[in-house]
């Protein structure tokens, strides 16, 4: 078989799924796949969800990186808030876009570094150890804006969430980029291969020579630096930084992403596409439940019943049962055969 | 426990001096939420600003959104035998036992914003803000400026469940009851924030024929009001002309929406409790008047033509 | 025996996997009272077989009769309820529940709607009893040997099952005397005309306890024989399907190599693990060490690869001093490590065997510099091809691996970095004849190409056969040195033995 039958049978359910999610959006809202220019800018439900979904889907590059080394990343959601925070009051005091750009994906790293040092060298749970970030860093961010939403008129910051590139919204532009890039680097370097060993086998990763505790440090780096973008995105987006809200509960989507993509929580095999994919199923039911029309209080029911059916026919059982039922319809003429014969 | 007990009864000993002595320089406690946002922020700054105006020395505890840090703010302030306690719970219930000790000290309190479910007699008085009348007051804003034009309105819901969210929606309903040009074709939350109001809006706005059966947008609260302008303006339509936008609390940056012509009308959620709270304790000091059990703030109507810019400038630096 | 009427009758049974057919059409057949062997190198399809008796796997074809009727136990549990119980070499019970309560959790006796201890512990005593074992039953299982963990199992199985039990491998981790002692509890079960299977690599074992051997290769049936009529010889033609060289030594070689030692260890070791020691190591030499489990030989590895860092002493080479503070700098002096725990240390399980492969490669050059995917395809079908590794192709999760490829896979990890002092911790252990083999062939090979070898090794006429020099670790020290024609296996008995009779009786048997 080859790498790329591999990758297409690997992301397979994702797209069958996403598939599904996207006809059964199109038959409660029939104008939904039509995609118009207005304004110099692509318009419609479908780009919606590529532009909204962005957040997700950049926390989510960076936790399934997380999550195929047996981690998790509480602290996201807060890192977006922080690194917003940041890029909005850098703007707010006159500082220039490509200062402020850096200053808030600084900040969005030393934020990895601290839950990197505390994983790999502390060798604390990542799980306890992001949580601590997940809880103090809104509060940083709320000292930053002072508690208020800082609203900023930078053009350049503002372009980043709601200007286009060739009629295409700039955060779908960066978040594709995004996934190209790290699913390159970590496919076309080293890397991938040697997160999913440590993943699968600490111990025995360490023993076969892997610089496990750089790798760790550095796949947290990696995931509040997508956050850091994304937080950045976020705030462009409303032109200011809301410190309550920004990226409130988002880590949640995005560790659903990834378990959507057919990560496991338990580490190992990843795949950075799939994850992509399951966070643009999120998006597909957040916009498809948002165009429905039905009254608010049904938004998470109706939200965590299509998920809760999408895992259960991702889960093991199901899926060996489906594969069983395959086998046997296949097998079953076979048999009739040489009965016959 | 022993030790409290001798502090509450110190500081009764104390605020009994205090009376005694008929001191004119008022010490009066404030216990804040926290900083859960904006308009909080101003609440605070504009309760500093007033008391100093009267020349009161306010004594401000944040209790960081927990109410175990209200209810030791609050002991602390009887057993420092102040005035008068000003205070923003933070929830509704489990007020009983400390309200009633500051009852028995003799500390008149008045409850800002926020109700609780004590007994009235527990408290002097609460100052606040109908939520249903602000809903009202968007609503008929609405009816006078569509003047019976046929008008299809979408609707930004707050936090589903939570009572702002119920109440301005049922106050700008009773407004447009009776008003058969007016109808609600979509309402969906918000959740209060920029960020919400804008993708729902989006979603609005493809639902609605490009935007193009929307006539107003009527937001329970300014920050999704502001998100969803800008959903309005990228998809090519412009806000405040071609969809009306009504909505609630009178932050600084819906009022440079509408001195830009993008907003059309905002009610004031005033953030400025404090000043009716002094003056009914003033009166309530000076010779016993006993205020309402409920002194209701003004929920002003702010429209383009009342100098946007200028009130933008007199909000910015409250600290929304 | 063969005229009565079979317990456990298995026909043309078939499971496969994606890319392998593991058990293709396989009969099998136990009669009551009967120790029946099931041979076969890893990777025959043994466990396949018995996890389809036992409905761990459901079969894909093939039908399973138990007395007469037809069974098809979709989990292990339900087998359990049929009939057939499994005792596997990882005692698959509760360590820190009492022996009682491993005995009968599930079934305690109840007194007004309470267990009540006294009754289940004298349940329990009842039931070792006809084992023969008498222990305080009270007491948690983890204070017992694996041996009376063993019976402990067995007894529990025979007690829910109690028509066939199925034997994995359960002397693996045992003594003499202790495998004497379980074949004891064997011979009393086969009395009470209990069918067992018994699956080991000791082909000793399987002569002295069994009445029939089945005998599997690649998935298929070799044959069925009454042990009697069997001998050696052809059992391990059967099993190999080839010749296998007999190769002997009466003592070990004498031809180490002249010259500078390459590696010098000196005052070396780590207070609490291993006492200091000095080692020298010349190239091409390959230096045995011999100790019981426990003793100081996994400790003497995991210090000499930095595993656990050392505290005293230093390594020179050429008069320099080596850095040997963690694997990662014995890797990059050249130090390759296969450890004992397989799993758990060694392979990760869920990476290709190519990964595997490159694994350690990959890590020493820094994953800014990834191999090629030809390259490393290419080096994988090498390893495939040079060390014999049976694998459906080098993109199979080594997981799915029976031990001996598995343990071939890691060798070919540490062989693709090229290093110059290789240390193996117990090789062969738990793999089959045809794999054992194999490998020291070719640590015999690598030995003649320059490169230097530490092998640890419980099998003491196999240190024999290879070794320039044998250390003996005793108490977490190094206590003698044979070098040369004084390497046999009546010295290093002798010299493991040497301190106090207690120790002498253990190493006798």
């Amino acid at each position: 078989m080859s790498a790329a039958s591999r990758f297409l049978r690997r992301i397979t359910p994702q797209l069958v799924t996403l598939a599904a999610v996207l006809a059964s959006i199109a038959i409660v809202f029939p104008g939904f796949f039509e995609i118009s220019i207005a304004n110099g800018r692509l318009y419609g439900s479908a780009i919606d969800i590529l532009n909204r979904g962005a957040p997700v889907a950049l926390l989510a590059i960076g936790m399934t990186l997380v999550i195929a080394t047996k981690g998790i990343d509480l602290s996201v959601g807060a890192v977006m808030a922080i690194c917003g925070a940041v890029a909005a009051s850098a703007v707010d005091r006159g500082m220039g876009l490509v200062p402020t750009l850096a200053l808030a994906i600084g900040t969005g790293l030393a934020c990895g570094l601290w839950n990197g040092i505390l994983v790999a060298v502390l060798k604390i749970q990542p799980i306890v150890a992001t949580l601590i970030l997940m809880v103090a860093g809104r509060g940083i961010a709320q000292l930053i804006t002072e508690g208020a939403i800082l609203t900023f008129r930078h053009e350049g910051l503002i372009f980043i969430g709601s200007g286009t590139f060739l009629t295409v919204p700039m955060p779908v532009l960066i978040w594709l980029f995004t996934g190209v890039i790290v699913a390159l680097v970590v496919r076309r370097t080293a890397l991938g291969m040697l997160i999913e060993a440590i993943g699968i086998n600490p111990r025995a990763s360490m023993l076969a020579g892997v610089n496990t505790r750089v790798l760790l440090i550095a796949v947290y780096m990696a995931s509040s630096l997508c956050a850091a973008i994304a937080g950045i995105i976020a705030a462009a987006d409303i032109r200011g930084a809301d410190a309550n809200n920004a990226g409130l509960w988002l880590e949640l989507d995005a560790i659903l992403a990834v378990v959507i993509g057919g990560t496991s929580l338990l580490g190992g095999r990843f795949s950075i596409v799939a994850s992509l994919i399951g966070a643009m199923i999120i998006q597909a039911v957040n916009t498809g439940i948002l165009l429905s029309g039905f009254p608010p209080e049904f938004n998470l029911v109706i939200k965590a019943g299509i998920v809760l059916v999408i895992l259960v026919l991702q889960s093991p059982t199901v899926q060996s049962a489906f594969i069983y039922f395959r086998r046997n319809k296949q097998s079953s003429p076979a048999d009739a055969k040489t009965v016959v014969q | 426990m022993l030790s409290r007990k001798a502090w509450i009864g110190a500081g009764v000993l104390a605020s009994m001096a205090f009376m005694a002595s008929g001191a004119v320089a008022q010490t009066i406690g404030f216990s804040q939420i926290g900083s859960e946002s904006g308009w909080r922020a101003a609440e605070t700054t504009l309760t500093r600003q007033q008391a100093q105006e009267r020349g009161i020395d306010l004594k401000f505890a944040d209790a960081q959104q927990k109410q175990e840090n209200q209810i030791k703010a609050l002991r602390s302030f009887i057993a420092q035998g102040v005035d008068a306690i000003l205070i923003a719970p933070v929830v509704a219930t489990g007020w009983d036992a400390v309200l009633k000790e500051a009852k028995e000290a003799e500390i008149p309190v008045v409850l800002l914003d926020r109700m609780v479910d004590s007994s009235d007699d527990l408290y002097l008085t609460a100052v606040g803000s109908d939520l249903v009348h602000e809903g009202k007051v968007a609503g008929e804003w609405l009816v006078s400026e569509t003047n019976g034009k046929e008008c299809n309105i979408v609707e930004l819901q707050g936090t589903t469940g939570s009572s702002p969210a119920i109440d301005r929606k049922k106050g700008f309903e009773e407004a447009i009851a009776d008003k058969s040009n007016l109808k609600i074709v979509r309402s969906q939350t918000g959740d209060f924030t920029r960020a919400k109001g804008k993708e729902v809006m989006e979603s609005f706005l493809k639902a609605e024929n490009g935007g193009r059966n929307i006539c107003a947008l009527y937001a329970h609260n300014d920050d999704m009001a502001v998100g969803a302008i800008q959903a309005i303006k990228e998809a090519g339509l412009k806000p405040g002309e071609d969809i009306l936008i009504v909505s609630i609390d009178a932050v600084p940056d819906i009022f440079l929406a509408m001195a830009a012509g993008e907003a059309n009308a905002t009610v004031e959620l005033t953030p400025n409790m404090a000043g009716p709270a002094f003056d009914a304790l003033a009166a309530f000091m000076k010779d016993g008047t006993t205020p309402p059990k409920f002194i209701q703030t003004e929920s002003k109507l702010y429209t383009q033509a009342d100098d946007p810019k200028a009130v933008y400038e007199a909000k910015k630096d409250l600290g929304y | 025996m063969s005229g009565s009427q079979p317990l456990l009758r298995a026909t043309a049974v078939t499971k496969t996997f994606p890319g392998t057919i593991a058990l293709d059409k396989v009969d099998f057949t136990l009669h009551p009272g009967e120790v029946h062997a099931l041979l076969g190198e890893n990777g025959a399809g043994k466990s396949t077989l018995i996890k389809c008796l036992t409905g761990a796997y459901r079969r894909d074809g093939g039908d399973i009769l138990l007395d007469g009727m037809p069974i098809d136990p979709r989990n292990t549990l339900e087998a359990q309820s049929f009939g057939i119980g499994t005792v596997y070499q990882e005692v698959n019970l509760l360590p820190n529940l009492s022996v009682a309560e491993n005995l009968l959790l599930g079934h305690q006796p109840v007194r007004f709607g309470m267990i009540s201890g006294r009754t289940m512990n004298a349940a329990a005593r009842t039931m070792l009893a006809q084992y023969g074992l008498d222990i305080d039953v009270s007491r948690n299982l983890d204070n017992f040997s694996v041996a009376v963990q063993q019976v402990v199992a067995i007894a529990r199985a025979v007690s829910l099952s109690g028509k066939v039990l199925i034997l994995d491998e359960p002397t693996a981790s045992l003594d003499a005397q202790e495998v004497q002692m379980l074949f004891e509890v064997v011979r009393s079960l086969k009395e009470r005309q209990l069918g067992i299977v018994f699956i080991s690599h000791f082909l000793d074992q399987v002569f002295e306890i069994s009445d029939r051997i089945t005998v599997l290769r690649n998935g298929r049936l070799v044959g069925a024989e009454a042990t009697a009529d069997v001998d050696r010889v052809r059992l391990v033609n059967m099993m190999l399907g080839r010749e296998l060289k007999q190769e002997t030594r009466e003592s070990g070689r004498t031809d180490r190599p002249e010259g500078m030692p390459a590696i010098r260890f000196q005052g070396f070791g780590k207070s609490g693990r291993i006492a200091p020691f000095d080692l020298d190591i010349r190239a091409g030499e390959v230096v045995g060490v011999a100790g019981l489990l426990g003793s100081g030989r996994t400790e003497t590895a995991e210090v000499l690869f930095g595993v656990t860092p050392h505290d005293s002493g230093k390594v020179e080479e050429k008069g320099a001093t080596l850095p040997l503070g963690s694997p990662r700098d014995a890797i990059a002096g050249g130090f390759g490590f296969c450890p004992e725990d397989r799993k758990g240390d060694g392979i990760v399980g869920d990476l290709s065997v190519r990964e595997n492969i490159v694994l350690a490669l990959q890590a020493r050059r820094g994953w800014t510099k990834p191999l090629p995917a030809r390259a490393q395809a290419a080096m994988a079908e090498e390893f495939i091809r040079r060390l014999d590794i049976r694998t459906p192709d080098a993109e199979k999760p080594v997981g799915l691996l029976s031990g001996g490829n598995q343990q071939k896979v890691l060798l070919a990890r540490w062989l693709a970095t090229h290093p110059r002092f290789l240390i193996l911790d117990e090789p062969t252990r738990g793999i089959d004849v045809g794999a054992h083999a194999e490998i020291i062939r070719l640590i015999e090979e690598l030995c003649a190409q320059g490169m230097s070898l530490l092998v640890i090794s419980s099998e003491l006429d196999e240190l024999v056969a290879y070794s320039h020099r044998v250390i003996v670790v005793r108490d977490r020290r190094h206590v003698a040195e044979l070098v040369g024609e004084d390497i046999t296996t009546d010295n290093m008995v002798a010299a493991i033995a040497r301190p106090d009779a207690g120790r002498a009786d253990e190493a006798a048997t």
